[in-house]
């Protein structure tokens, strides 16, 4: 009992000692400011879903988008984290009511909230990332714009690259949540690994989604990585040994099992060799460029250029693409990364034409 | 022997021998629950307080400025402490413009607004805490409310809009199905319980998970969601189902806070005046007593989640006809689990638990304007709505930190200086002396006088104890 305290005195010693030595730090000088950037009188806006802005997606890539433009336009910002569903409305009213000049909504969830909030804000701009606004036919707002990605140019690459480095003949995927901004990469993913099969007379074959019949694996949700690892573990023992997780922070939970079988993982949103702990094993990500699009969004609104033109990231305006090989560049034949670069080529002059009932449209 | 009895004396409710494990651990659960009813006001307002409290905390740590003025804090210490001041000025007073008055905001209406944000939020969790409240003085841990709120959702919605119906009918019939919905989601549990003694927390835990991914299926049924979309969607509840706004547009108020209103007074007609309440009551306290005076314990168990159920359902059924209008995955969010909480800190009375979902209604909406103006992550509502729960769950520990006296300490304290009373009208100190060693040696640990330690197993008193143990 007595050491007990002892050691618990030694601990809050040194835990005081620390502070101590930590607060010791010099005063700032009161205008020693150095202005980051310019600053313009411009507020940007953003609403995460319940993903939060740590959900290594596209809440973070929004997030990041933001980030880099308080950085290099000096925009002025505000920020608020959904927690559940019946936040979104409020969150999009608050943010008009601090008067944001642009308010991003992140996710098809906050399409009703944004329209409605886009109704009765003519002055505010709006803009919508992974959904069009569904409008009632004939109307057309000024101020909403859908951002908007056809990953499924992309996930056709990685299909691609993925039957070709396959060495047990099975790739796989799974989703997060079945729903179209999921099931666009693994169409395109599917529509990739059959193309691969066409030209080179393979027989690789896919588990994990049936694009016909559109089912397949998912964990249920976008945080879970438990739930994650199971469904890896399940496409595993189907043989699969290059698998792509389209689920965000769940998609983590591939990491583990696919290291300790050996297997290969290709990541999506951003590129999972910086984004996870797992870069050894990502051979490649599918790359949905949201912080782009959000930054070209803020830029477009501070030299007043707002429009509701939507935006629809392609292979073509680089909206989408495929990210480098990393530490798998040597292994990847050329005739491979050939025949890749072909295909993306194919597909920006529209002869290659990938066809997904969820791609946006 | 002299140890033990005075032991015994301390529990409030002494069990029988022959009781097995399990039984014997349904009984603590229906203690701790009755204890909970017990729990005086003044730890529940002390809880607040610690929550405000540790929030606070988190919120200096989790600020930037804070954290760097702290780093000069021996160069000047007064930097911090404006800063810390400044930082919980902001969010705090930001959290009460958010939740009851905004005096920054541009117009009169706009001022008045976040109160009836507080009333929305409020709507569903007090209606699902209510439910939740019903079963804890039943003495049954009904944490299924998120399902039966899914359930209740799931059938009001669609109802809502696969009907075209005239207007009033039309909103009457969906909540009709919202309650039905729950009703049948909390019976299952209720008659697994009432018929095969299933736990209700294993159950309703699991039922929780079915609601889930049945609304999950749904969403992906195009019979049900009639969107012609491929978004996990449903269409909007037609405006015949709607229940009616109270303050007009501007204002997202309906008239479910008058169902929240009406369900308040009937659940507490139901637990304070009517004969069934008195069972539901009766079954909360002790089972085996309900049973001996004649109540079918079975029936009344299966009636509990039935209306638990029922206003759960309810609860959903107006979250979706008045503010959502439409069902997605996340509809129900955590309101189900807030309701628990909703429940515990209103002290599972009606009144309170009206009481405590406006609390946390007004947690939850001020919560928003809080993260936008200041910057303070929402998750800080998340904490307090947590330490709150800690702090109601273990009230000891609130006693502790307020150095308050012990909530039922009343009769331990009568109980004592009863004994010492009996022992002065006794007065002979002949049979004390043997007593006082029998205390000492078997080393009953109390800060109790030793006398009165001792006497206690032959005092009087001894008789209400249990005997044989």
């Amino acid at each position: 009992m007595k050491r007990s305290f002892k050691t618990r005195g030694t601990i809050a010693a040194t835990a005081a000692a620390a502070l101590l030595l930590s607060s010791c730090g010099e005063a700032p000088e009161e205008d020693g400011e150095g202005a980051a950037a310019e600053e313009v009188d411009y507020k940007a806006c953003l609403v995460s879903d319940e993903g939060g802005w740590d959900d290594r997606s596209f809440n973070q890539s929004a997030f990041e988008g933001l980030e880099m433009a308080i950085e290099e336009l000096g925009v002025d910002s505000a920020d608020a984290q959904s927690t559940a569903e019946s936040e979104y409305g409020p969150n999009v009213d608050t943010m008009v009511q601090q008067n944001c000049d642009v308010v991003f909504g992140v996710g098809f969830l906050l399409e009703e909230g944004l329209r409605e909030a886009a109704e009765a804000n003519p002055e505010t701009d709006f803009a919508l990332i992974d959904s069009y606004f569904n409008f009632e036919e004939g109307e057309e707002l000024e101020n909403a714009k859908p951002l908007v990605f056809n990953t499924g140019e992309a996930a056709y690459l990685a299909g691609y690259v993925a039957a070709a480095m396959s060495e047990t003949g099975v790739v796989g995927t799974w989703g997060g949540i079945q729903i179209p901004s999921v099931t666009v990469f693994m169409d395109g993913y599917a529509d990739g690994v059959e193309r691969y099969n066409t030209d080179n007379d393979g027989d690789v074959e896919l588990v994990g989604w049936d694009k016909e019949g559109q089912s397949g694996s998912f964990s249920g949700d976008f945080s879970d990585q438990t739930q994650g690892r199971e469904v890896t573990e399940q496409l595993l023992s189907q043989d699969a040994d290059i698998i792509m997780p389209v689920a965000g922070n769940a998609g983590v939970g591939a990491g583990p099992a696919l290291e300790a079988a050996e297997a290969k993982m290709i990541w999506v949103d951003s590129d999972g060799y910086e984004s996870t702990d797992y870069g050894d094993i990502v051979l490649t990500s599918v790359l949905k460029e949201i912080g782009q699009s959000v930054y070209a969004t803020i830029d477009e609104g501070v030299q007043d250029g707002f429009t509701s033109e939507s935006y629809v990231g392609t292979l073509e305006n680089e909206g989408v693409g495929l990210a480098p090989f990393h530490d798998f560049e040597d292994e990847v034949p050329s005739e491979v990364a050939d025949a890749i670069e072909q295909l993306r080529q194919e597909i920006i002059d529209g002869d290659t034409v990938i066809d997904s009932e969820n791609a946006p449209s | 022997m002299s140890a033990s009895g005075s032991q015994q004396g301390m529990t409030p409710a002494p069990k029988p021998e022959h009781q097995s494990p399990w039984a014997e651990a349904e009984g603590r659960l229906s203690r701790a629950l009755r204890e909970l009813g017990q729990t005086s006001w003044v730890v529940t307002v002390l809880a607040v307080v610690v929550a405000l409290v540790v929030g606070a905390v988190l919120i200096l740590a989790a600020n930037r400025d804070v954290q760097a003025s702290l780093s000069y804090f021996f160069a000047q210490p007064t930097a911090f402490l404006e800063t810390a001041f400044q930082v919980l000025r902001e969010a705090y007073s930001a959290l009460f413009r958010g939740a009851v008055f905004d005096w920054q905001a541009p117009s009169a209406a706009r001022s008045i607004r976040p109160l009836t944000e507080t009333m929305v939020y409020s709507v569903p969790l007090i209606l699902a805490g209510l439910g939740i409240a019903i079963g804890f003085r039943s003495g049954m841990l009904n944490i299924g409310g998120q399902g039966q709120i899914i359930l209740g959702a799931t059938s009001a919605g669609f109802l809502g809009y696969a009907l075209s119906l005239p207007v009033g009918l039309h909103v009457l019939l969906a909540l009709a199905g919202g309650i039905l919905g729950g009703a049948i989601w909390g019976g299952i549990a209720g008659v697994l319980k009432a018929r095969t003694g299933a736990n209700e927390v294993i159950v309703t835990i699991m039922l929780n998970n079915i609601a889930i991914y049945l609304l999950a299926y749904l969403l992906q049924q195009q019979w049900y969601k009639q969107t012609g979309s491929n978004q996990p969607l449903s269409s909007s509840v037609d405006e015949s189902a709607q229940l009616f706004s109270l303050l007009g547009s501007g204002f997202r108020l309906h008239a479910g806070f008058l169902i929240a209103i009406l369900a308040t007074l009937g659940v507490w007609w139901l637990l304070e005046r009517s004969t069934l309440g008195f069972e539901f009551r009766a079954i909360g306290e002790n089972p085996e007593a309900a049973r001996t005076a004649g109540i079918n314990v079975p029936k009344a168990t299966a009636l509990v989640l039935v209306i638990a159920g029922g206003l759960a359902g309810l609860g959903g059924a107006a979250h979706v006809l008045g503010t959502e209008y439409r069902l997605a995955g996340g509809v129900a969010g955590t309101l189900g689990f807030d309701a628990i909480t909703v429940a515990l800190l209103g002290r599972s009375k009606p009144l309170g638990t009206f009481l405590a979902g406006l609390l946390l209604g007004g947690l939850r909406a001020g919560g928003v304007l809080m993260q936008a103006q200041t910057g303070t992550p929402i998750d800080i509502v998340l904490v307090l709505q947590a330490v709150i729960v800690l702090m109601i769950a273990a009230p000891p520990l609130v006693r502790a930190i307020f150095f308050l006296p012990h909530a039922d300490g009343r009769p331990r304290i009568r109980r004592r200086s009863a004994r010492r009373k009996t022992e002065a009208a006794a007065g002979t100190s002949s049979s004390r002396q043997p007593e006082l060693q029998t205390a000492s040696t078997s080393g009953a640990s109390s800060a109790e006088p030793p006398s009165a330690e001792s006497s206690s197993s032959e005092s009087p008193n001894s008789t209400t104890q249990e005997p044989g143990k």
